[in-house]
């Protein structure tokens, strides 16, 4: 069947009906609901929730479902009711420091103060496929593990090596500064680290993870130790000026990485470590851990280093990674093109024209 | 749903039979790296899958297997891969360098001396030595057919120039038999003199880059320098706090906030047998 583009309407209306009977699928299989996919889809809620940059979990689920399982499309959902909110006040700077941890560890200390938590992960499971019963007994839990007994006030590996002056130490700008909002204004070129965080905190999981992954391999010329990694809850606070009064919003769960990397020295300092930084709202170590090794690599300007990988380059990493924006335009290809693709068509037949006529005329000189 | 079952060392009969062709090979060049047609596994990419496929391929029934990371066995990951592999094989297990017929390692080497019939298994990261110098294979392949090394000893010279040090504590290139420029996995320079006239057979697997490569016993293995600024290893002004050694490799453990710091041991077989001579 054709349907040409002008009076689409009706093929609309169906196309909409034929993608919620999609949608639901098999109609003896039990629907879910949003609150199965918060609790038993977690990660997959969280990775909606941070490159969405909202916190609202049941709402990331209901987005799930609606796109079918499609994150990209859930993320752009999410975004789109984002856009929605009003902004009503900037909060305090995350004091991540006093985040209560579910799980900490540190690849470059064997023994840590606050020690080394692994909390749930799968890094020590074997990928091997279990059975999954149809109506499992709750999962056992684990040993000498109060979960109420999450740790507070643990001072972070970076801080330990700032403190002997191995690394870089890092302090926000005066208080004055207004963060740049990557949701309110464009983004500028050069941009700085507050703009760039802001960026990477809600780009694309896979675009970082494979700009990330070049630069192990080569293609960004440093090495990326994992200094701590750190899930946990962290309180959002707000500050009522007027009042002269803070108060708390909640607490929602983020993921920090600090990546440690080799040196940088100058005439009037001693070498140091250098650092990378991710944050990622939610429970997504795999893109912390890609976002600290990408800030780093787009700080090589700063740090005098040459910038010869596409990781290095500021344009290419922040024009391109966010999936909403880069998902939109791929499938705008879908859209008709027919005006201009008939201008080529015209274009292309004149050239073929000329292209005979002079060949016609090159071999009739050859006759002579 | 059926319990799934698993051969003996996971791997089909097949895939195993391609590995220790692979494994020959790369004994018979020593240092040169072999592709093989490297198998998803059921731990993660760099997490130590090459030494995991050569181990599945290599270990018999009657073996005896130590895994360590950073030198120790009680870490999560050598923890981990232990299990898999006994899991698979059914293997003894061991701690103990000196009753091992196979160890599999991250980034040490014992410091037990090892001996002739054992073989070391190593996890690789990146197999190629001139990898950060020249990303591209197509290239590095043609400077390793030349024998064309001139970049790393360039890099090595600028280090000295700008920092009076070698920048390279860990994998620190090694040429091996004479010739072929090879990357010893990130063992801490402290290990490389290990590496030369070792009598155990030292295999090395790369699975996320698809290589494995081997130095046989009783190979010469030289550690890159220049006359004027000979090949040094680290060393402490330290001993280790529990057994009192003073010439084995030392972790900094941080252990209080107030960033004290204590050094002990890496290589916790070791150090458990300092310990009992102690004793």
């Amino acid at each position: 069947m054709f349907v040409s583009a002008k009076g689409g309407e009706t093929a609309i209306e169906n196309s909409i009906r034929l993608l919620a009977q999609r949608r639901r699928g098999d109609l003896s299989v039990e629907q879910v609901s949003s609150s199965q996919i918060v609790e038993q889809l977690g990660l997959a809620v969280d990775r909606v929730m941070a490159e969405a940059a909202l916190w609202e979990p049941i709402t990331a689920a209901h987005a799930i479902q609606q796109a079918r399982g499609d994150l990209v499309e859930a993320v752009f959902l999410l975004r789109a009711w984002r856009t929605t909110l009003p902004r009503q006040a900037f909060s305090k700077a995350l004091a991540t420091e006093n985040m209560r941890l579910e799980r900490r560890i540190s690849a470059i200390f064997k023994d840590i103060p606050g020690g080394q938590v692994l909390g749930p992960t799968f890094d020590y499971t074997h990928r091997l496929l279990e059975e999954i019963e149809e109506d499992p007994s709750p999962p056992s839990p684990p040993e000498q593990l109060h979960v109420e007994d999450l740790m507070r006030n643990v001072p972070t590996v970076a801080r330990l090596l700032e403190d002997v002056d191995l690394m870089q130490r890092e302090t926000p700008e005066n208080s004055g500064h207004v963060p740049f909002d990557i949701t309110r204004e464009s983004i500028r070129f050069p941009a700085d680290r507050d703009q760039r965080l802001q960026l990477l905190g809600r780009g694309d999981e896979g675009f970082l993870l494979s700009l990330a992954y070049s630069v192990q391999r080569g293609f960004g010329g440093n090495h990326p130790f994992v200094g701590e990694l750190r899930v946990g809850w962290v309180m959002i606070e707000v500050e009522l000026e007027e009042l002269d009064l803070v108060i708390s919003l909640g607490e929602v769960r983020i993921t920090e990485c600090q990546t440690v990397h080799q040196f940088i020295s100058t005439s009037d300092q001693p070498p140091q470590f250098t650092r990378g930084y991710g944050l990622v709202v939610g429970h997504n170590e795999r893109k912390a851990i890609a976002m600290a090794i990408v800030d780093r690599a787009l700080r090589s300007k700063e740090l005098g280093e040459s910038i010869q990988f596409p990781a290095q380059d500021e344009e290419f990493v922040l024009a391109h990674l966010d999936n909403v924006q880069a998902s939109g335009f791929v499938s705008h290809l879908k859209l008709p093109h027919h005006v201009d693709f008939q201008s080529e068509l015209h274009l292309l037949r004149c050239l073929r024209a000329a292209h005979s006529a002079k060949t016609y005329s090159t071999s009739e000189g050859t006759e002579l | 749903m059926r319990e799934r079952s698993y051969n003996f060392g996971y791997l089909d009969e097949a895939t195993k039979r391609s590995l220790r062709r692979a494994i020959l090979k790369s004994v018979a060049i020593p240092g040169h790296q072999i592709p093989f047609g490297s198998r998803e596994m059921p731990i993660a990419f760099g997490w130590g899958t090459g030494a995991l496929q050569i181990n599945c391929a290599l270990l018999g029934p009657t073996d005896t297997l130590k895994v360590i990371d950073q030198g120790a066995d009680d870490t999560v990951n050598a923890i981990s891969l232990k299990k898999f592999l006994h899991r698979m094989t059914g293997v003894r297990l061991t701690e103990q360098t000196s009753q091992a017929s196979v160890i599999q390692t991250r980034h040490r080497i014992p410091e037990t001396p090892l001996r002739a019939g054992q073989i070391m298994v190593y996890q690789v990261p990146i197999p190629e030595p001139l990898r950060f110098l020249e990303p591209r294979e197509i290239e590095t392949r043609k400077l390793h057919a030349y024998g064309e090394y001139g970049a790393m000893y360039l890099k090595l010279y600028e280090d000295l120039a700008h920092h009076g040090e070698s920048k390279s504590s860990y994998d620190h290139p090694v040429t091996v038999n004479g010739y072929r420029l090879s990357a010893p996995s990130p063992i801490p320079k402290f290990d490389n003199p290990k590496l030369h006239h070792s009598p155990a057979l030292q295999l090395f697997g790369a699975g996320r880059e698809q290589r494995c490569y081997a130095i046989p016993p009783y190979t010469n293995v030289e550690s890159l320098s220049f006359q004027d600024h000979p090949f040094r290893v680290q060393s402490w002004e330290q001993s280790c706090e529990q057994c009192g050694s003073n010439n084995s490799f030392l972790d900094e453990l941080i252990v209080d906030d107030s960033g004290k710091r204590r050094f002990v041991c890496s290589d916790t077989d070791y150090c458990h047998q300092q310990l009992s001579k102690l004793l």
